[in-house]
């Protein structure tokens, strides 16, 4: 049942949702011990790819390989390996934190979770919040916690859609020192996030979706900020050379 | 099969727990269940006469309506926080994911029908308690075939916009053989003399019903779930 990956590979990925394309012909490839930055405006297809590399969203064409297989030929045993951290955070608002760990451990099938959900508990640093019921906390606290029950198993591919939402200063610094620690543990993180001051130096490689396509970003020692807003001007300049081009040749 | 068995256990227990604290569908659902057996008794008894054979019909109607209330409810409350994307991403095969939400909501519809047999008994003076096994057969195999169809169609719908209207569309006219089961098996049992084999009869078919349904959205339940 165990199975274990080093490396993804998405590949000529696509997805229809009616006639809408909200991703074109993605390929992108990721081994272990990466952090990859998965940035794009509002409706780029971030939350679609991150949707279908945990495998809740089928490719309409192309496919993603884990290691040498892909979702239907790994099975449930993929899913021990994968945790996501969804723009909604997967809690229960009824239940206490505790509680909340305590189902995903036990979902998951892990040894000893007792021990496991005071550990993330305590990363969390909601050990004195522990036994009080999801609906009071804060959003930040909510997505602290969301983070450790997506964390719990230790997932070898770990997919965070906006994980610095709702963070304090503290608390997103936190969280970057805690993606270092597992990208060094051998974990490939995809993190798909607007906040590009607290990603800043967290990214081992960019990822730059624009309508649903992948686009490509040049080397360079600049900021994350001025190469995300040089490749996304650089593309916008193609799309309007082509829509010119277009436009003359039907002018003509 | 053990880890399917442990999964359903879990996701039955977490719904059952969170029912507990909320209490919100069942006290909904008893609510709505004996307000339509009253509205029903206002119709049909008359000084204290109530019409021939209705009491089957309405603890069944009674059923299906409150059942399809609870199954909207519970898997909105899944929708609304999108716990059922973390479902699917459990380790284990899909369908366990299922069985757990079915056995929820059949511990659910168990606390419905033991304040709703007694309610009917009482308005329209039938006495469920003339063969009280076969009673309990019908209404155990007849809430599992409902409550087959209509978790699998609930789950189905919880991204659809229309989900409140589309759930009663689409699962009534499949589980009418189920209700029509229910309610023949039941007016045998509460005739004069109760028709016990005729009422086995129907337990029978209630039971392939189970079968054939349960069956059908194990199978059905992962192509289903997965959005492709």
């Amino acid at each position: 049942m165990s199975f274990d990956f080093d490396r993804l590979v998405v590949d000529d990925v696509s997805r229809h949702f009616g006639r809408r394309k909200a991703l074109n012909r993605v390929s992108l490839s990721c081994t272990a011990g990466e952090i990859v930055g998965l940035l794009g405006p509002n409706g780029a297809g971030k939350s679609t790819l991150l949707s279908i590399l945990s495998t809740l969203v089928a490719p309409s064409t192309g496919q993603v390989r884990y290691g040498d297989r892909t979702a239907q030929q790994a099975g449930p045993a993929l899913r021990a390996r994968l945790g996501l951290l969804g723009h909604d955070l997967y809690l229960y608002p009824e239940l206490t934190a505790r509680e909340n760990l305590q189902f995903f451990a036990r979902l998951f099938g892990l040894p000893q979770a007792s021990n496991l959900v005071d550990d993330a508990l305590t990363h969390a640093n909601l050990a004195d919040r522990a036994d009080d019921v999801v609906s009071g906390f804060s959003r930040g606290m909510r997505q602290r916690l969301a983070l450790e029950r997506a964390l719990l198993h230790q997932p070898r591919l770990l997919l965070l859609d906006e994980p610095f939402t709702g963070l304090d200063d503290g608390s997103g610094q936190a969280l970057v020192a805690r993606l270092k620690g597992l990208r060094d543990r051998g974990c490939i993180v995809i993190v798909a996030t607007h906040d590009l001051d607290l990603a800043e130096g967290l990214l081992d490689r960019l990822a730059v979706l624009r309508d649903g396509r992948l686009l490509p970003v040049a080397a360079s020692s600049a900021s994350l900020r001025d190469r995300y807003r040089d490749t996304i001007q650089a593309a916008a300049a193609g799309a309007s050379t082509c829509r010119g081009r277009h436009g003359q040749g039907g002018a003509s | 099969m053990t880890d399917f068995l442990r999964v359903a256990w879990i996701v039955m227990r977490k719904d059952l727990t969170v029912e507990m604290r909320s209490r919100e569908i069942v006290y909904t659902t008893v609510f709505f269940a004996a307000s339509c057996v009253l509205v029903f008794a206002f119709a049909l008894v008359r000084e204290g006469r109530p019409l021939e054979d209705a009491a089957a019909g309405i603890l069944w109607i009674a059923i299906a309506f409150a059942g399809t209330l609870g199954l909207g409810r519970t898997f909105e409350r899944e929708r609304h926080t999108e716990t059922l994307r973390a479902l699917m991403l459990a380790p284990s095969d899909r369908p366990a994911i299922y069985v757990g939400k079915l056995l929820g909501m059949l511990a659910l519809l168990a606390v419905v029908e033991a304040v709703l047999v007694p309610l009917v008994g009482i308005m329209f003076h039938a006495s469920f308690l003339a063969s009280p096994l076969l009673m309990l057969a019908l209404l155990v195999t007849g809430t599992i075939g409902f409550a087959s169809v209509g978790t699998l169609f609930a789950a189905m719908l919880v991204r659809a916009r229309s989900r409140d209207v589309l759930l009663p569309v689409l699962l009534y006219p499949i589980t009418i053989p189920v209700i029509i089961a229910g309610v023949r098996g039941t007016a045998a049992l509460l005739q004069a003399t109760p028709d016990e084999p005729m009422a086995r009869f129907w337990v029978s078919l209630l039971v392939f019903f189970d079968v054939v349904f349960v069956t059908l959205s194990l199978w059905t339940f992962e192509p289903l779930m997965t959005e492709s």
